[in-house]
């Protein structure tokens, strides 16, 4: 183990589950630095969900060690509990009360005393837009905002490590981001995320660094950028309107891959805007008329799809 | 497991959260304390005049029956309180708030423990209500004022022993439809004991069960205690099944809070 003089805030070795003969977990091994977001990338079924209820006490491991907070989940698991935060895939909120007596059971659970649990839920009230709805049933609230709500519930006792098991799984485009911009201002004070999601451009977005989860196995680690750098194919694609302009092109970049049949030259490119730029400058100097170009950039998508050899299921709902 | 040093306050949390469930949400408190009060009408004014009629004692008819069937009705109520338990805590079960509670670091116990306090009270209120009625129907209890709160003392240990019972049968199951059904078998099993009829005028086979099936023993004390009925061994043994009961409920309940949350 490399721990880079940070403490780990989360550190698991070959964490196993099984049900019955089903494998969900086979070996896996984290170490997360506090104060980072890291993301468990992975398709349904792959234990991004059994991850978090092990790591956050919810449920024991078959196998492994593992601790959160410096305490082990097994043998302390109140010292575990005492440092997080969870926020699961379903709303763990109390229908049946209103957001702010939600907010205050949560503060008396932690012990904050009255008149400082109260504070505290007027200024989380406020600062997730929840005022206005506050002292009616959560029942009747929106999905939107009984997910903010449980965020909420989540940050009250301050926890200094978060679990955030696909926080925006159902969410509108507008929710999304609000949850976001809420966990990079978690970080800014030093709170470290375990995220999971299936939607890579989440963890693209959010975390430093980002783990892919298949079968129940880690099958890639590292960050964003050093993911998408394992898979090949950034590109951009010009099209021609003749042959002639075509064989210009391809003598001015060697490097390129012909597309004779559709006219089309393929010019290897990380994709930034610099490459672009002085791809165009070269066009121009040649005087290479093009007609049509598009920039195709490797994005998580390739990596999942190459790493766990399942096309992403959710990709069209993101 | 260390000893957490909340486990008090974070179960009076626990149960101001159950109170304020049944606080917005009365109509359980309401069929919990209207379902017994229908069937002591029912009992004493449709089948009452025919039953009394068959008791067999010094007295007979209407108002003997009345008597003899009210510590049946108030046992009838704390069954129904359980069905109202059992679908409770399923109900919870089955949303994220108990798998919160379950990584926060507080108490265990204090989850079951303000379900199982919220339920007594619920019941006790129910208890409350239908003991009225019976009054006003023309129940009039004979003994004095200690065995009276003997008898609240007794009815309060047995709801607590079938709420506890209930909190474990509605765990040990995933639906709230299947929890509603389970108490159940509380209510018939107060049908083939000494709350509604005599077991001497059932079969054989049926009447050993009667006599030695737990509501039976808690019905003839209650009856003592009110009526001033002899009561014999029935009070010892009535709380030896309370306490039994609550133990085997409570054990269960915990193993079953302890499990894995099923896997989905």
């Amino acid at each position: 183990m490399t721990a880079t003089g940070a403490h780990p805030a989360i550190r698991a070795i070959g964490l196993r589950k099984s049900y019955g003969e089903q494998v969900v977990l086979d070996g896996i091994d984290l170490e997360i630095n506090e104060g980072t977001v890291f993301a468990l990338l992975g398709p349904n079924g792959a234990g991004k969900t059994t991850t978090v209820h092990i790591l956050s006490t919810l449920i024991a491991a078959d196998g492994g060690d593992a601790q959160v907070a410096g305490c082990d989940v097994g043998r302390d698991p109140n010292g575990v509990r005492a440092a997080i935060g969870v926020t699961g895939q379903f709303s763990a909120v109390d229908k049946f009360l209103t957001g702010e007596e939600n907010l205050v059971l949560m503060a008396d659970l932690r012990h904050l005393g009255k008149v400082e649990g109260r504070r505290r839920a007027a200024e989380l009230l406020d600062r997730f837009d929840l005022v206005d709805a506050a002292r009616k049933p959560v029942s009747t609230w929106s999905g939107g905002m009984q997910r903010r709500l449980d965020l909420a519930m989540t940050l009250v006792g301050d926890p200094r490590i978060i679990f955030l098991d696909e926080p925006t799984a159902g969410l509108d485009p507008r929710s999304r981001r609000t949850m976001w911009q809420v966990i990079r201002d978690l970080v800014n004070v030093g709170v470290t995320i375990f995220l999971t999601t299936q939607y890579l451009e989440e963890a693209d977005r959010l975390a430093g660094r980002v783990a892919v989860l298949d079968h129940g196995r880690l099958v890639a680690e590292g960050t964003p950028s050093e993911l998408k750098r394992l898979v090949p194919g950034g590109h951009i694609r010009l099209e021609f309107a003749d042959t002639g302009e075509m064989d210009k092109a391809a003598r001015r970049f060697p490097g390129a891959s012909r597309d004779d049949e559709s006219l089309a030259l393929l010019v290897p490119s990380d994709g930034g805007v610099g490459s672009l730029r002085s791809l165009l400058d070269q066009l121009e100097d040649a005087s290479i008329d093009v007609d049509g170009l598009s920039v195709r950039t490797p994005n998580l998508d390739d990596v999942f799809l190459s790493l766990t050899g399942t096309p992403d299921s959710r990709k069209g709902a993101a | 497991m260390t000893a957490w040093p909340h486990v008090l306050s974070d179960s009076a949390t626990m149960l101001r959260r159950n109170l304020r469930h049944m606080q917005r949400y009365p109509s359980m408190t309401l069929m919990n304390a209207g379902l017994p009060v229908v069937l002591l009408l029912l009992f004493v004014y449709v089948f009452g005049g025919t039953l009394g009629a068959g008791l067999g004692g010094v007295s007979v008819g209407r108002q003997a029956y009345v008597a003899y069937v009210v510590p049946g009705i108030l046992l009838m109520t704390v069954a129904v309180g359980a069905t109202g338990t059992a679908i409770s805590i399923a109900m919870d079960l089955t949303e994220g708030i108990v798998a919160r509670f379950r990584t926060m670091a507080i108490s265990r116990a204090s989850v079951l423990t303000g379900h199982v306090v919220g339920s007594v009270i619920q019941t006790a209120l129910a208890l409350a209500v239908v003991m009225v009625v019976a009054l006003l129907i023309g129940f009039r209890p004979t003994t004095g004022p200690l065995a009276w709160v003997t008898a609240a003392a007794l009815l309060a240990l047995t709801t607590l022993a079938v709420t506890w019972l209930s909190v474990a049968l509605g765990m040990s199951t995933r639906s709230v439809e299947t929890a509603s059904n389970l108490p159940m078998f509380l209510v018939l099993l107060l049908f083939l004991g000494s709350g509604f009829v005599p077991t001497e005028t059932m079969p054989d086979g049926l009447r050993w069960f009667a006599e030695n099936q737990p509501f039976t023993p808690i019905i003839e004390t209650l009856r003592g205690l009110l009526l001033g009925t002899p009561i014999g061994d029935s009070g010892v043994i009535a709380v030896a099944w309370c306490a039994a009961i609550s133990l085997v409920g409570f054990l269960w309940a915990r193993k079953l809070y302890e499990r894995d949350p099923a896997h989905r």
